[in-house]
């Protein structure tokens, strides 16, 4: 019963069966640190290239609840529950007790099931992978981090992953929608079954179901040890990968890794209440308010936004201007080895994207 | 062939060994023959068993008076298994083994072979040493870093069970006894070896009290070792350091799951799982096995898996029971091999033409990494014995995994 509830729920909130009203407004998390200049730089450039979106500008700073819990502001949580779409820029946690993490805040509040993260080698910034076109999708939910733990006596830890049927269903299905979506041939379910049977064994079982339902796209199935030994290998044996929370968290960050790091890679996260699209570097308060941040991460975490809001066209007129500038070289931030400001790094994507 | 044997008989240290060796090892192991050492060997699944006789090939080439003892243990081919007590004594007795990998299926109940063997033998600390072998065309060049993992207790507990239907959960045991004992193991295996730095691996951010348990041990240990700067790392951070710049890491130490992630990750920078070989610890016993563990069953019989990982067992295996001159003679060899290849294999391929062998398989020796055929690698390995294993000195030129690995 419970289950047939959920799926129903899953079913009528699908993010690709939701279509958006004409007139579309995003909510817009500036975030901390760099996180305000870097998503001005992103308006900018959706201003030039005249996506049909409206901006509504959210601050997520915590504040007392009612019941005297830090939290997210009741306006911001309505925001996203209106619009269903949400950009983020870096948040800062608060260090010390009685903070919750506000991502994790953010995700709980939103169901975001499923993170997704496109790793792509990009042009113009080596590194030593050049084939790099992967993309993970990592269950954001449960898992090693459901956060359950006891120490059942002293100097004994038991931490508990929780493995459920309709959450691995959920982003099973969900990776091979993104598939199938934005042309992708296959996709690898990542896990350890030979080890933890049932618990991984279960999230396997639940790939497997999805993936015969979607028989165009090809399906496989490989050990976490494999595919980390390959990764660092040959990349491009990969497309798209799909796992539990803790082995889509590393393998997200060392395919980041393989292409350079945090600053230039994309996220999107996925679930029941809406989507959040976002950076997933620091705030970099050393260089905040000085014009030296690089916009990148964010401007292609908000192509895929646009890509999830069926605004293809668009999406590809400011990927390409964004990625030609960085291949062209001539005006780049510091952290791609360049010299220029935040400010010219986003003037140059705005005049190619003008004379395109 | 006959030139080779006539040679290993006239070996001094095989004679050494006769004259000195047996009183005290007649009474530990009265079924090894006198003044030789015992050896447990598991081949394993996949292509263990082919490794293995190549392995086995190249260590009697050295003339190391080792005697091996083989027991075939497999999860998969359960009926041809020997038992794992039997498995377990001779391991005990021997106190050296060396295993292939063997596979977990996915159905089953209970923990499997491999885990039963490192319990009952309490192999608690699993050491694989990732370095850069010249020869081996790989991204990142001169790496020289070692993975420390605990690996008897952790995410592989084997402990889950079906809540309600649909709900599995799963056990991680993090055990402050065990965490103590890997981080000391770890603070005195760098030190031992003259390392400077430990890095502790964890994910204590999100699990408070698990990784925080183990990373709490961790900090304690490393205030009683002032001469070895001490960080920690969280997994996912690592994964993307490993990948961008691994010349960061000299000792690490971390958890089950986390090790076997690095130990992966690693062995793809130098070159795959077919060259880093790694050894598991307890008090008592050391078993040798590859760093990364994959039984590439998918290469059985087709001679195209790459033996290295193994033959290095082999080389530290004969270090550890002090046959050091015999350990040297394969590290060297392998590095000349690797080292030279192409050289080595043209020379091979002459000489066993002439020999009539010439309907063996041979590959072009272009580059291990994509895998020349196995019977080629050991075809190298004889031919270097053959050609060079009667002279005293070696020529001398790119002895990086014999000096670092076999430094006396």
């Amino acid at each position: 019963m419970a289950s047939g509830v959920f799926n129903f729920l899953m079913k009528s909130c699908r993010p690709s069966n939701v279509r958006y009203a004409s007139s579309r407004t995003v909510t817009l998390i500036p975030g901390d640190g760099i996180g305000p200049e870097i998503s001005a730089a992103v308006q900018k450039i959706f201003a030039s290239a005249q996506v049909p979106i409206e901006w509504e500008s959210v601050d997520v700073t915590p504040v007392r609840g009612p019941d005297g819990k830090f939290g997210i502001p009741q306006s911001a949580i309505d925001s996203v529950n209106t619009h269903k779409i949400g950009l983020k820029g870096p948040l800062m946690t608060p260090i010390g007790k009685g903070h919750r993490s506000l991502n994790l805040a953010l995700r709980k509040e939103f169901n975001l099931y499923a993170n997704v993260r496109p790793c792509r080698s990009i042009e113009g910034y080596e590194t030593l992978y050049k084939d790099v076109d992967v993309v993970t999708i990592r269950e954001n939910t449960e898992g090693e981090y459901s956060g359950i733990e006891h120490e059942i006596v002293p100097g004994v830890v038991q931490s508990i992953k929780l493995i459920t049927e309709p959450a691995s269903q959920r982003v099973a299905d969900y990776a091979f929608e993104y598939a199938k979506l934005n042309g992708r041939k296959k996709v690898t379910a990542v896990h350890k079954a030979n080890i933890m049977r049932m618990s991984d064994g279960l999230f396997l079982r639940c790939c497997r179901e999805a993936a015969k339902k979607h028989p165009e796209i090809k399906f496989e199935e490989k050990y976490l040890d494999t595919v980390c030994l390959t990764m660092v290998q040959e990349p491009s044996k990969y497309d798209v990968l799909v796992m539990p929370n803790l082995y889509g968290d590393i393998l997200s960050d060392l395919c980041a890794g393989l292409i350079g790091g945090l600053g230039l890679t994309p996220s999107g996260n996925i679930g029941l209440g809406g989507a959040i699209f976002e950076s997933v570097h620091g705030t970099a308060p050393d260089i905040a308010g000085k014009d030296l941040a690089n916009p990148t991460a964010l401007l292609l975490s908000a192509v895929m936004m646009l890509r999830h809001m069926d605004l293809g066209q668009h999406a590809l007129k400011i990927e390409q201007a964004c990625l030609a500038t960085i291949r062209d070289g001539k005006v780049l931030t510091g952290d791609l080895g360049g010299k220029a400001k935040c400010s010219e790094f986003t003037n140059a994507i705005i005049k190619r994207i003008e004379s395109s | 062939m006959s030139m080779l044997f006539l040679h290993l008989s006239n070996n001094s240290m095989l004679g050494l060994m006769k004259e000195t060796g047996h009183s005290i090892l007649q009474q530990v192991t009265p079924t090894i023959p006198e003044g030789k050492i015992g050896c447990t060997i598991i081949p394993g699944d996949g292509i263990g068993p082919e490794m293995m006789q190549c392995m086995q090939e190249v260590v009697e080439a050295t003339g190391a008076p080792v005697d091996f003892e083989t027991f075939f243990l497999s999860d998969i081919q359960y009926r041809l298994s020997a038992k794992i007590d039997d498995v377990v004594a001779s391991v005990k007795k021997n106190a050296v083994c060396i295993k292939g990998i063997l596979s977990s299926p996915v159905s089953g109940e209970g923990g499997s072979l491999n885990y039963q063997f490192r319990q009952k033998l309490d192999l608690f600390a699993n050491v694989v040493h990732i370095i850069s072998i010249p020869g081996v065309p790989t991204r990142h060049k001169e790496l020289d870093f070692i993975i420390i993992r605990e690996q008897t207790e952790g995410e592989f507990s084997s402990m889950e069970h079906e809540t309600v239907p649909g709900v599995v959960e799963c056990y991680k045991i993090v055990t402050e006894e065990k965490s103590r004992r890997i981080a000391k193991f770890a603070f005195d295996y760098a030190t031992g070896r003259g390392r400077k730095k430990v890095t502790a691996v964890h994910k204590a951010n999100i699990m408070k009290l698990g990784d925080g348990l183990f990373l709490n041990c961790c900090k304690e240990m490393a205030s009683l070792y002032p001469k070895i700067k001490f960080e920690n790392m969280i997994i996912d951070n690592c994964t993307m350091q490993l990948a961008s710049n691994p010349h960061q890491f000299d000792v690490m130490v971390m958890g089950n799951l986390y090790g076997s992630i690095v130990d992966n990750v690693s062995s793809g920078l130098v070159g795959g799982a077919g060259i880093v070989a790694g050894a598991s610890y307890s008090a008592n016993t050391v078993v040798f096995e590859p760093g990364a563990r994959h039984t590439y069953s998918e290469a059985v019989g087709k001679e195209i898996a790459n033996p290295t990982a193994h033959i290095v067992c082999a080389a530290k295996m004969l270090h550890h029971v002090n046959l050091k001159v015999h350990a040297r003679k394969l590290f060297r060899a392998i590095d000349k091999v690797i080292g030279d290849g192409k050289k080595v294999v043209s020379t091979a391929r002459t000489i066993y033409r002439n020999g009539g062998l010439s309907r063996l398989l041979f590959g072009d020796g272009g580059g291990l990494c994509g895998g020349p055929p196995a019977r080629s690698i050991l075809i190298k390995f004889h031919c270097w014995f053959a050609i060079h294993g009667a002279q005293a000195v070696f020529p001398t030129g790119l002895p990086r995994l014999c000096s670092v690995v076999c430094p006396h």
